[in-house]
């Protein structure tokens, strides 16, 4: 935890695993020594040198780090604002930033002698990355994904099948990430004795988003150094695209306490927030609920029962959000807005054609957001995108929807 | 002395255990749903566990999860299944209901509107399978204020260190989950059913209901040999589906499962013979 001072945004969670309000441990039972063990083993690690070594030989030599920070040159031009940078994570190891938390809860899982990972996926891009260090680590593993999702990601599919994984298709409800996150639960609930239930997201019971949130700020931590390298100050601004929220929390959580540093979250907005279950904004349009073992924003109807929600990105769509966003959005000190389905199609194309890079439909929603920010900035100022993953699994579904095919 | 602790001490005085029946309220539509609570007394049911519906039953099998669907379909709601409790009030002054789901509901409805709610209609425990001991402040501790019982799920993972913790706060019986899972799994070792119920009764005067994988009355018979309570869930939830023609109620729907619990009750009977 980081103690910076007493006012630091940045001390959540406390020892109930709570950000204020959100957060908690909601869990069944049977699940409850489990993660008190996790949360045990966790801390462990965590002041363990040899574990830090080998996490950050990992994550050179394997995944990549550190991922670039890149100069938009020609999106600036064409948005006539500020300047605007990606931070690439589209470019570590299995094409997005999940392997960042994967090769943290791998190493993790191997340290508490488990013989068995379940994880669940809504993109694939989690499962791909957790089936890669599966594969590496020799170890079997079951990804859940809901069968919507299988459909509509069918290159990760093959992939996580490639490297060994057993893809369940998960049909209950609409077939999505929450559905999927459901059947994992179970699964765990089931098999509590050697499996590992390695989260995707910076969501589920504690210690679940405080450990993916410090996987993941290896990226706000390298972009801050790499921007001071290059420009010898602060990004003015950091924009991330929110599902459940592991990219945009590992990009924002080392500017918490920079004020002058704008933070920005792009939620799934669909088909519209003002359409009812048309979207996954679950900041904007839902409202505090408890689910999947935390209390957090959720899309829920009057009678507390969950809604499907709906966003062109399989990784969006999910009617929760981390429990740290759900405090961050309160507090105000990042600002979460909706990217419909449409803008983000927009700025998956411009990108492509603009810079040469197909983003993931995820990180489109963030780009969408840039592109309303960037144009009010000053042209001496610099705004950040979080790239977090590459949009090689969406080139069917996008090309499908332009009629491209 | 609470209805739940009565009938505990009626059934202890016969010499059997209590059986403890859960249907999921409003399961397949709300007239049938009413009509199947209401037959469970007559039955055999010692104690009613009414499911307050969920549309993310995360620790329940999948007969439980359709369950809920059909009464989520029928419009069921929190309010409504509190209106169940309500109306079977007006018949049976006696017969303990435990409502069992899961906890966002509650919040939405508010705790202290909800327990409010729940005193009046006549409910007497809740078991809400997402919170924990380290969740107690929540909706626990308000409602064994207010005079209700909580009763908590103990699991094989709950280690004798951690039990003192989780039997703290309950009151009315112990709910001991007979395996780790999903409800409506198949039960692996009555033996360390026993051996289970006897280290519990180690740290606690209140009863040990046994729930999760009992399908018939000889596990009933069985189980009920160590156990002061045996519950049944998915058998019951399953009759619902099965006795369903197109997804609605037939004329055998109330029957099917009028008649598993009488089954189920011959079985408690001979549990000590």
């Amino acid at each position: 935890m980081d103690t910076e001072g007493l006012n630091s945004l940045r001390n959540g969670p406390d020892d109930q695993g709570r950000f204020g309000l959100y957060g908690g441990r909601f869990v069944a039972e049977t699940l409850m020594p489990l993660i008190l063990d996790l949360e045990a083993h966790y801390r462990a690690a965590k002041i363990d040198p040899a574990f830090k070594a080998e996490l950050d030989d990992l994550s050179v030599h394997y995944a990549g780090r550190p991922s670039p920070l890149y100069f938009a040159k020609r999106l600036t031009e064409h948005l006539g604002g500020a300047k605007v940078w990606f931070k690439r994570e589209e470019l570590n190891h299995t094409g997005s930033h999940k392997i960042n938390n994967c090769l943290g809860q791998i190493l993790l899982a191997k340290r508490m002698g488990k013989t068995r990972v379940i994880a669940e996926t809504g993109a694939g891009q989690h499962g791909v990355a957790t089936a890669t260090v599966c594969a590496k680590f020799d170890l079997p593993c079951t990804i859940f994904m809901g069968a919507t999702d299988v459909e509509r990601q069918m290159p990760n599919v093959l992939r996580m099948k490639m490297l060994g994984a057993e893809v369940r298709p998960v049909t209950a409800g609409a077939g999505t990430l929450k559905d999927a996150m459901n059947e994992a639960l179970r699964d765990w609930v089931t098999n509590v004795d050697r499996t590992y239930y390695l989260i995707g997201t910076a969501a589920g019971p504690h210690p679940y988003p405080e450990m993916v949130r410090d996987f993941q700020s290896v990226i706000g931590t390298e972009l801050k150094a790499q921007f001071k390298e290059s420009e010898g100050r602060l990004p003015d601004a950091v924009v991330a695209c929110v599902g459940g929220g592991s990219n945009a929390i590992g990009s924002f959580h080392a500017f918490l306490d920079d004020p002058d540093v704008a933070l920005y979250g792009a939620e799934a907005g669909g088909h519209g927030i003002d359409t009812e279950n048309g979207h996954a904004a679950s900041m904007t349009g839902g409202r505090p609920g408890v689910l999947h073992g935390n209390r957090t924003y959720l899309l829920q109807d009057g009678d507390g029962q969950i809604l499907e929600g709906h966003s062109i990105s399989a990784g969006l769509d999910y009617p929760g959000v981390g429990p740290e966003h759900a405090f961050l959005h309160d507090s105000k000190r990042v600002t979460y807005a909706p990217i419909t389905d449409n803008e983000a199609l927009d700025a998956f194309q411009l990108c492509t054609r603009l810079e040469g890079i197909i983003p993931a439909l995820e990180s489109a929603h963030g780009l969408a957001q840039l592109m309303k920010v960037a144009p009010t900035m000053g042209k001496d100022q610099s705004i950040v995108l979080c790239l977090s993953g590459r949009g090689d699994k969406d080139v069917e579904s996008v090309g499908k929807y332009l009629g491209l095919l | 002395m609470s209805r739940i602790e009565k009938r505990f001490a009626e059934v202890k005085a016969a010499g059997r255990p209590a059986l403890v029946t859960f249907v999921m309220g409003g399961d397949p539509d709300l007239a049938t749903g009413q009509a199947i609570l209401e037959a469970l007394p007559q039955a055999g049911a010692d104690i009613i566990e009414l499911g307050m519906p969920f549309s993310d039953p995360m620790a329940d099998g999948v007969a439980i999860q359709l369950g809920g669907q059909r009464a989520l379909a029928a419009g069921q709601t929190l309010r409504g299944v509190l209106g169940m409790v309500e109306d079977f009030r007006r018949k049976d002054e006696t017969t303990p209901i435990v409502l069992m789901g899961y906890y966002n509901p509650i919040y939405i409805f508010g705790v202290d509107r909800f327990i409010e709610a729940a005193k009046h209609a006549g409910v007497d425990g809740l078991i809400i399978v997402d919170l924990p001991p380290e969740e107690d402040e929540e909706l626990c501790i308000p409602a064994l204020k207010a005079g209700l019982n909580f009763i908590r799920l103990t699991t094989p993972t709950t280690d004798d260190k951690r039990l003192p913790a989780v039997l703290k706060n309950t009151s009315g019986f112990v709910y001991y989950v007979s395996m780790t899972g999903i409800t409506g799994a198949v039960i692996k070792s009555r033996g360390a059913v026993g051996d289970a119920v006897d280290r519990i009764k180690s740290h606690t005067d209140l009863p040990v209901a046994v729930g999760f994988g009992i399908k018939t009355a000889e596990d009933a018979a069985e189980i009920g040999k160590h156990a002061d309570g045996i519950v049944v869930g998915t058998v019951l939830v399953d009759a619902v589906a099965r006795s369903l023609v197109d997804g609605k109620a037939t004329d055998r729907t109330v029957s099917a499962v009028r008649d598993l619990v009488a089954d189920l009750a011959s079985g408690v009977r001979r549990a000590r013979s």
